[in-house]
């Protein structure tokens, strides 16, 4: 039987390694995976490689990651907002590496690598400072530059409601990158607010598949954590 | 006795956003950036059937809730929250920018430090070397939407023109910006360089100018 319900936070991250890349979820505080994400200070994995739109706010989840050590480099679209404090610190420090990848590249660059193109063309960001030294193409009348693929080691993303099978729906805007973070990674871990355990999500409003997903905790804590 | 009157008054941040909505048709789908541009919304009139996007996976975004209706899970690209319309739909990263740099949004209006008179949208970083930089999905929106326009300061709070020949600030992207309205006027981006369509009343062109570092001319149809 196909069970993918991991008992704990802990059992969920089994397997986590140094150096890894992980590629999170969540847009601001909504849709993002926080107590994945600080299981991953448990886990003792350090100079970690971590994708996300934003660099953490306050003391919660990325912030408290950022803060103990634990990432080497960020790739990230937009770092800097209201309570980041703990990333604008530690890089202006110089402790932390950031590359800067416009938004919509960073969702296109996970999407390619869940769906297996290694590199694309695009015209966002050719013309500006972001693609200095990157290979540039004209396609029709526009300057297009190279963008690769970005793969994940592990993915961490929210769910509103999972079955065993690792199906998932999302709630509102709590969508955002989980469903293409859940492509991109060689294991994808999701926690959810509800569960189904033996009762089938309805195949008609499954957003994520369970081909996408390897485990899934149960984590009914309720609204964001801002 | 009549003289040659320097009385004009620019326009307040909402009055840019009611002058902006003005232009936008029924029908349209329109993403609006942080600042003057999400003003936008508010003075569409209600019978007209605009369907705004927001980066973060959401069409028909509507008004800011009463604290009674907040609903924690919807929020817009800025993280303020918001309401949903009728008609309205939620979707992921990829698909919504798959409608931005897919050129489905027939609009966007963006904030900017500066834009050139061929239309370059400088709006992300004040300089090349800036401590913390963020981009979202500013270059994806100057990029992907049918139409750019900016909503703007005429001039810096000390003065200095923001629409110029060529751009100091780092670039958005390059011959993005169609429109540009101003606390001051509507402009045109043109192959033949900037044209007036309108200004507040009481200023002159050649006041205009003045302020403005790069040729004016008035717009022949305006």
């Amino acid at each position: 039987m196909i069970d993918k319900l991991a008992a704990s936070v802990a059992e969920a991250l089994t397997g986590l390694e140094d150096g890894a890349t992980l590629l999170l979820g969540g847009f601001g505080a909504v849709g993002q995976a926080t107590h994945l994400i600080e299981g991953v200070i448990e886990t003792g994995a350090r100079d970690l490689t971590v994708v996300a739109n934003n660099a953490g706010y306050g003391q919660v989840g990325l912030a408290r990651l950022l803060k103990e050590g634990r990432v080497r480099k960020l790739i990230c679209s937009y770092p800097r907002i209201a309570g980041s404090t703990i990333f604008e610190e530690l890089y202006s420090a110089g402790g932390l590496e950031l590359e800067l990848v416009p938004q919509g590249t960073l969702a296109e660059r996970m999407r390619a690598a869940g769906a297996g193109v290694p590199a694309f063309f695009t015209p966002t960001g050719a013309d500006t400072s972001l693609a200095r030294g990157r290979e540039i193409r004209r396609f029709g009348n526009r300057d297009c530059v190279l963008e690769e693929a970005l793969y994940g080691d592990v993915a961490l993303i929210e769910a509103w409601e999972a079955d065993r099978w690792g199906n998932l729906t999302y709630r509102a805007a709590g969508r955002n990158f989980n469903p293409v973070c859940a492509m991109a990674a060689r294991l994808t871990i999701a926690q959810t607010q509800h569960l189904r355990r033996d009762e089938p999500l309805d195949p008609e409003t499954i957003v994520t598949p369970g081909i996408f997903v390897d485990r899934v905790v149960h984590l009914a804590y309720g609204d964001p954590i801002t | 006795m009549a003289t040659a009157t320097t009385e004009w008054v620019p326009l307040s941040r909402h009055q840019i956003a009611a002058r902006i909505a003005q232009d936008i048709p029924e029908g349209w789908y329109v993403n609006l950036g942080i600042g003057v541009p999400t003003l936008v919304a508010d003075n569409v009139p209600k019978e007209r059937e605009v369907v705004f996007h927001s980066e973060n996976g959401i069409l028909g975004i509507g008004p800011a809730p009463e604290k009674a209706d907040l609903d924690p899970w919807l929020i817009n690209a800025g993280k303020e929250y918001v309401t949903l319309l009728p008609g309205g739909s939620f979707f992921h990263h990829a698909d919504s920018f798959a409608m931005i740099r897919g050129r489905h949004l027939d609009l966007c209006v963006l904030g900017a430090y500066e834009v050139s008179s061929r239309g370059d949208l400088a709006n992300w970083a004040r300089s090349d070397d800036d401590t913390a930089p963020a981009v979202g999905g500013a270059m994806d929106l100057a990029v992907g939407a049918q139409r750019v326009w900016v909503a703007m300061q005429h001039v810096t709070k000390s003065g200095e023109p923001r629409i110029v020949e060529t751009c100091r600030y780092p670039l958005t992207a390059r011959a993005s910006v169609t429109r540009i309205y101003t606390d001051l006027a509507v402009l045109d981006v043109t192959p033949d360089g900037l044209q007036v369509r309108e200004m507040v009343a009481g200023l002159s062109l050649e006041a205009l100018q003045e302020k403005t570092a790069a040729p004016l001319r008035l717009a022949a149809d305006r």
